[in-house]
């Protein structure tokens, strides 16, 4: 039953990046990629990410295809409609021989779940023992990103800054 | 520029839903700690909650004023974030070691959690700042002049 329903997440998600990369109209093209950031976090969650899954959900269903809408009414309606040219000869060869050289790599990976595996016995085990007694805080998750990892989390919020700056100075040309 | 829609279902679905979502927003901000969410997360969806009042009641009602005055707090959240660092600085220990921060009657862990949720205030901001920054990049030509600086 469960096995049934990750494998029809796994269709919808084909299905709507497929589509996205498909579609003529480029309207219809950020719809379905807001639909794919949905199954997309729904298979977070599935996989017990819930974390990512939310940020997942909020920003690539919500704040993109906002944002994306946002830029296609900002622009002349001529440039809605896509022109694709045929795929060369070279991506032909070269695309499917890149995706069987990471399936042939991603069968080296250790498996889901594997308590054995290099990321859960080096330093994790750590973080799960004594977050709690660290920092009173419940939330795994949150107290690395904001307490043993905040420098880290501060360079993120700088890049953030950062791009909402650029954004300013490159569209608000009156200003 | 965006307009005031016409249609009154819409804008009375935004009156009813836009503080929904920004309740919302300040509930997964503040319980980042004990389930899922957090800053980055609640901050898109405070963020969210004022374009959706942009995008339903247009740039110059007054239900966006507050749209428009956040855009004066851009820089805020690093201000905050940084800050807290400063002040684990200035009670002697690393920048941003919480448990630094000088708070008379606090155990350790309680002002690394303490650390915790105002570096996540500072987050929020940042990015719920920025979210609008960016919509009203996106959607304005005209109306800088006659409205934002104005």
């Amino acid at each position: 039953m469960i096995i049934s329903f990750e494998i029809l997440l796994v269709l919808l998600l084909l299905v709507t990046a497929v589509g996205a990369i498909l579609v003529k109209d480029l309207m219809s093209a950020v719809l379905l990629l807001g639909a794919y950031s949905f199954f997309l976090s729904l298979i977070w969650a599935w996989l017990g990410a819930v974390d990512v899954a939310f940020v997942e959900a909020v920003v690539g269903a919500g704040l993109g295809t906002v944002l994306f809408l946002l830029t296609l009414i900002g622009t002349a309606p001529k440039d809605t409609l896509l022109h694709r040219p045929p795929p060369s000869l070279v991506t032909l060869i070269v695309f499917p021989l890149l995706g069987v050289l990471l399936l042939y790599a991603a069968s080296d990976l250790p498996e889901f779940g594997d308590p054995d595996s290099p990321a859960s016995v080096h330093i994790s085990p750590t973080y799960l023992e004594r977050s709690y007694q660290d920092t009173h805080t419940p939330n795994v998750v949150t107290s690395v990103l904001m307490d043993y990892r905040s420098l880290d989390t501060m360079g993120e919020t700088v890049v953030i800054f950062a791009a909402g700056i650029a954004c300013a100075l490159l569209l608000r040309r009156n200003a | 520029m965006i307009r005031s829609h016409d249609s009154i279902i819409v804008q009375t679905l935004g009156r009813f839903l836009i503080p929904m979502v920004q309740i919302f927003g300040l509930y997964v901000l503040f319980f980042g700690q004990y389930g899922p969410g957090g800053g980055f997360v609640g901050g898109v969806i405070l963020g969210t909650g004022m374009i959706l009042s942009v995008l339903i009641f247009g740039h110059d009602t007054s239900r966006s004023q507050i749209s428009k005055k956040v855009l004066h707090g851009d820089g805020v959240g690093m201000l905050i974030y940084a800050g807290v660092g400063g002040l684990c600085m200035i009670g002697g220990g690393e920048f941003l070691n919480y448990a630094n921060l000088e708070i008379p009657g606090l155990e350790t862990a309680s002002r690394r959690s303490l650390g915790i949720v105002l570096t996540q205030i500072g987050v929020a901001v940042d990015v719920a700042v920025t979210a609008v920054s960016i919509v009203f990049s996106l959607s304005a030509e005209e109306i800088i002049e006659d409205s934002i600086n104005g």
